[in-house]
């Protein structure tokens, strides 16, 4: 208790760690953020709840890493993860995930958990169990006095998922494809009639949801590490993000990507780093309680 | 056909009793399958015959452990301080210590689960569908992380039980009997349960919850009542691993979610959901499953498994019972088919 109350205590007595706290977890949520798009594009679009999205992600994350070991260079590793993951979504989607659309969304829930078992396994089969993360070379920036520490790498990552972020809303906006999907989330019954493939739609929409974890797995991957079994972290966080902002809502869901990530960084600060994974699912839970409460306020429930 | 029910009954009882001493290198597995079967059953519970998937049943299983645990050494040691010596060997447990301590703490465990359940239930059953199912989970999960930051139950290292007093045989058919004991009381109890009004009321909430309220059914009694029965088998099961695992830690035994957590999802829905049967079918095909493919295809066991689950979820979903009583419905009584058949002749 003291040593909470001391962390806490630090918080004001220096300032200027609340502001590397913020970095911190600005950083980290911009790229939970993406994974959490992801889910709520998949969510929105086919009433899939994916639960291998983190494995998505990892997966991603060492496609870089395989390719940094047979000597491409590092930032080659985004479009090339971006490529493979979409690969491999459109294959999952072919096998599992099309015949899961139209049953119960426990369905999806349970046959996405299996899928994320296997993903783990098959990446702890070929690659170890070992943490893997790829160095840039980049210097790192020092600011207030060392105060607080900003890899180039960090910064290059948070571009690169800031330009992905960008170029998906583009595409969702402007292209054709993109306003299949977005009149197939609305009513894909009208979507067939006005003569859209749908069946299509949602095969692109998993391949570009697992493609967009793959890239934000490549970008994890240069700023910290990456572990077959860490999956089930960043699919927690991403179900923490969608669950707050809110199903096609991409401002709501990346603000709520940052929030989080700043939340669980404080979180981290003030209990310790070992109760960093409880924050976030204590995170979800409150939000649930939340949501919960003010929809029973209307007499309704949360399905 | 009452004859043959209780032909079979006492043939299933016979095997159950005999089983230890027949395959006596099997000790362990053939708990476990009990262990199995009962945290099938209770999961139907709320997952087939209520339509409450919960993935959080696991929370009752961890907290059950810890709970008879601390009550068995609570009664004769400081806590705090035994699990600080964590294997120093200094404390020792007389029989009847060991004994007593043990049938306190497994009671006391189903107990306090069954109110831990009222206490969560009241606050998630709002959720409905894949909410609930990622609440609960998120619930066991939470509990897990800070269990294992809590030292006084002993940290992420766990807690190491008294070692049973007798040679190791006798001990595994102890523990073997103990899993067997609850096992048959839970089969009895729900096929008694199913049989009742509660039974109808809790199949109404599972097919339409707006209109069982309507019609005057307290659905959240009716939902907590049955998550508390629930927990109290599964937090006496959890209490029997504790003292038959004899060591465990939080995040991989206890609240160890990926693992048994979503095992009995798959065994219920491997036998078939909504059955009394279905849970026992599957937790048996499962186990075999699971025991042939740890020993012949070491390295691959959980791709396996991740395969089967999903095999089941997406292309089997009815399960064994499911298919069955689609192609044999005769054997469940249902004779609607062929009256249709007659009347169209």
């Amino acid at each position: 208790m003291d040593q909470i109350l001391g962390n806490i205590g630090l918080l004001f007595e220096f300032p200027v760690v609340n502001l590397k706290i913020i970095l911190d977890g600005i950083m980290i949520g911009a790229l939970f953020a993406l994974a959490a798009y992801g889910l709520a594009l998949v969510w929105g679009v086919m009433n899939v709840k994916n639960l291998a999205q983190g494995d998505f992600v990892i997966s991603g994350g060492y496609v870089s890493w395989w390719l940094v070991q047979h000597g491409f260079p590092a930032l080659l590793g985004v479009p090339v993860a971006f490529v493979v993951m979409w690969g491999i979504g459109w294959v999952i989607y072919k096998l599992v995930i099309s015949r899961v659309i139209e049953r119960d969304l426990f369905t999806s829930l349970l046959a996405t958990f299996g899928l994320a078992i296997m993903m783990a396994q098959i990446l702890n089969l070929m690659f170890g169990s070992d943490t893997q993360s790829v160095d840039l070379g980049y210097d790192t920036l020092y600011f207030f006095d060392g105060f607080i520490d900003v890899p180039i790498a960090k910064l290059i990552g948070v571009v690169m998922a800031m330009s992905l972020a960008a170029g998906v809303i583009i595409f969702m906006k402007s292209s054709r494809m993109g306003q299949a999907i977005r009149a197939t989330a609305q009513d894909s019954r009208a979507a067939r009639v006005m003569g859209i493939d749908t069946e299509k739609v949602y095969a692109f929409t998993f391949s570009l949801n697992s493609a967009i974890c793959g890239a934000a797995g490549a970008i994890i991957v240069m700023v910290w590490l990456v572990q077959p079994f860490y999956g089930i972290s960043y699919s927690i966080r991403a179900f923490v993000i969608v669950t707050a902002a809110g199903l096609g809502n991409l401002p709501g869901v990346i603000a709520a990507g940052l929030g989080i990530g700043a939340l669980e960084q404080y979180g981290a600060h003030i209990f310790g780093i070992g109760y960093q994974q409880a924050v976030a699912v204590m995170l979800l839970l409150l939000i649930l309680l939340y949501r919960l409460i003010q929809q029973r306020r209307n007499r309704q429930v949360l399905k | 056909m009452a004859r043959n029910k209780t032909i079979l009954y006492s043939l299933i009882l016979a095997f159950s009793i005999v089983a230890p001493f027949v395959f006596p290198n099997f000790g362990t597995q053939l708990a476990t399958l009990w262990l199995m079967i009962i945290v099938a059953l209770t999961w139907d519970m709320t997952g087939g015959q209520m339509g409450y998937n919960s993935l959080g049943n696991i929370f009752f299983y961890g907290t059950g452990m810890y709970v008879a645990a601390v009550i068995a050494i609570g009664l004769v040691y400081d806590v705090g301080d035994y699990t600080n010596a964590a294997g120093g060997g200094i404390y020792k447990f007389t029989d009847l210590e060991y004994f007593g301590g043990m049938a306190l703490g497994i009671l006391g465990a189903g107990l306090f689960c069954s109110v831990c359940a009222i206490v969560i239930g009241s606050l998630t059953f709002g959720l409905r569908g894949p909410y609930f199912a990622i609440g609960t989970l998120g619930v066991a999960i939470a509990t897990g992380e800070l269990v294992s930051n809590w030292d006084w139950v002993g940290g992420g290292q766990g807690i190491a039980l008294p070692v049973y007093p007798g040679d190791l045989d006798t001990g595994k058919i102890y523990f073997y009997f103990l899993f067997a004991a609850i096992g048959i009381s839970v089969f009895i109890f729900v096929k008694w349960l199913y049989g009742t009004r509660f039974g109808a009321a809790i199949n109404a909430i599972r097919d339409d919850e707006e209109k069982a309220d309507a019609m005057g059914i307290h659905t959240l009694r009716y939902k907590l009542y049955t998550w508390a029965m629930a927990a109290f088998f599964v937090g006496m099961a959890g209490g029997v691993s504790a003292f038959q695992l004899i060591h465990f830690e939080p995040l991989e035994s206890a609240y160890q979610t990926i693992n048994l957590g979503i095992f009995m999802v798959v065994c219920v829905l491997l036998g078939g959901k909504g059955t009394l049967w279905g849970p026992v079918v599957g937790a048996i095909l499962f186990h075999l499953f699971k025991e042939v493919t740890w020993n012949y295809l070491l390295g691959w066991q959980w791709v396996a498994l991740g395969a089967l689950i999903v095999v089941t979820v997406v292309y089997f979903q009815d399960g064994v019972m499911g298919w069955l009583m689609h192609k044999r419905p005769q054997w469940f009584g249902i004779r609607i088919e062929e009256k249709i058949a007659g009347e169209a002749e």
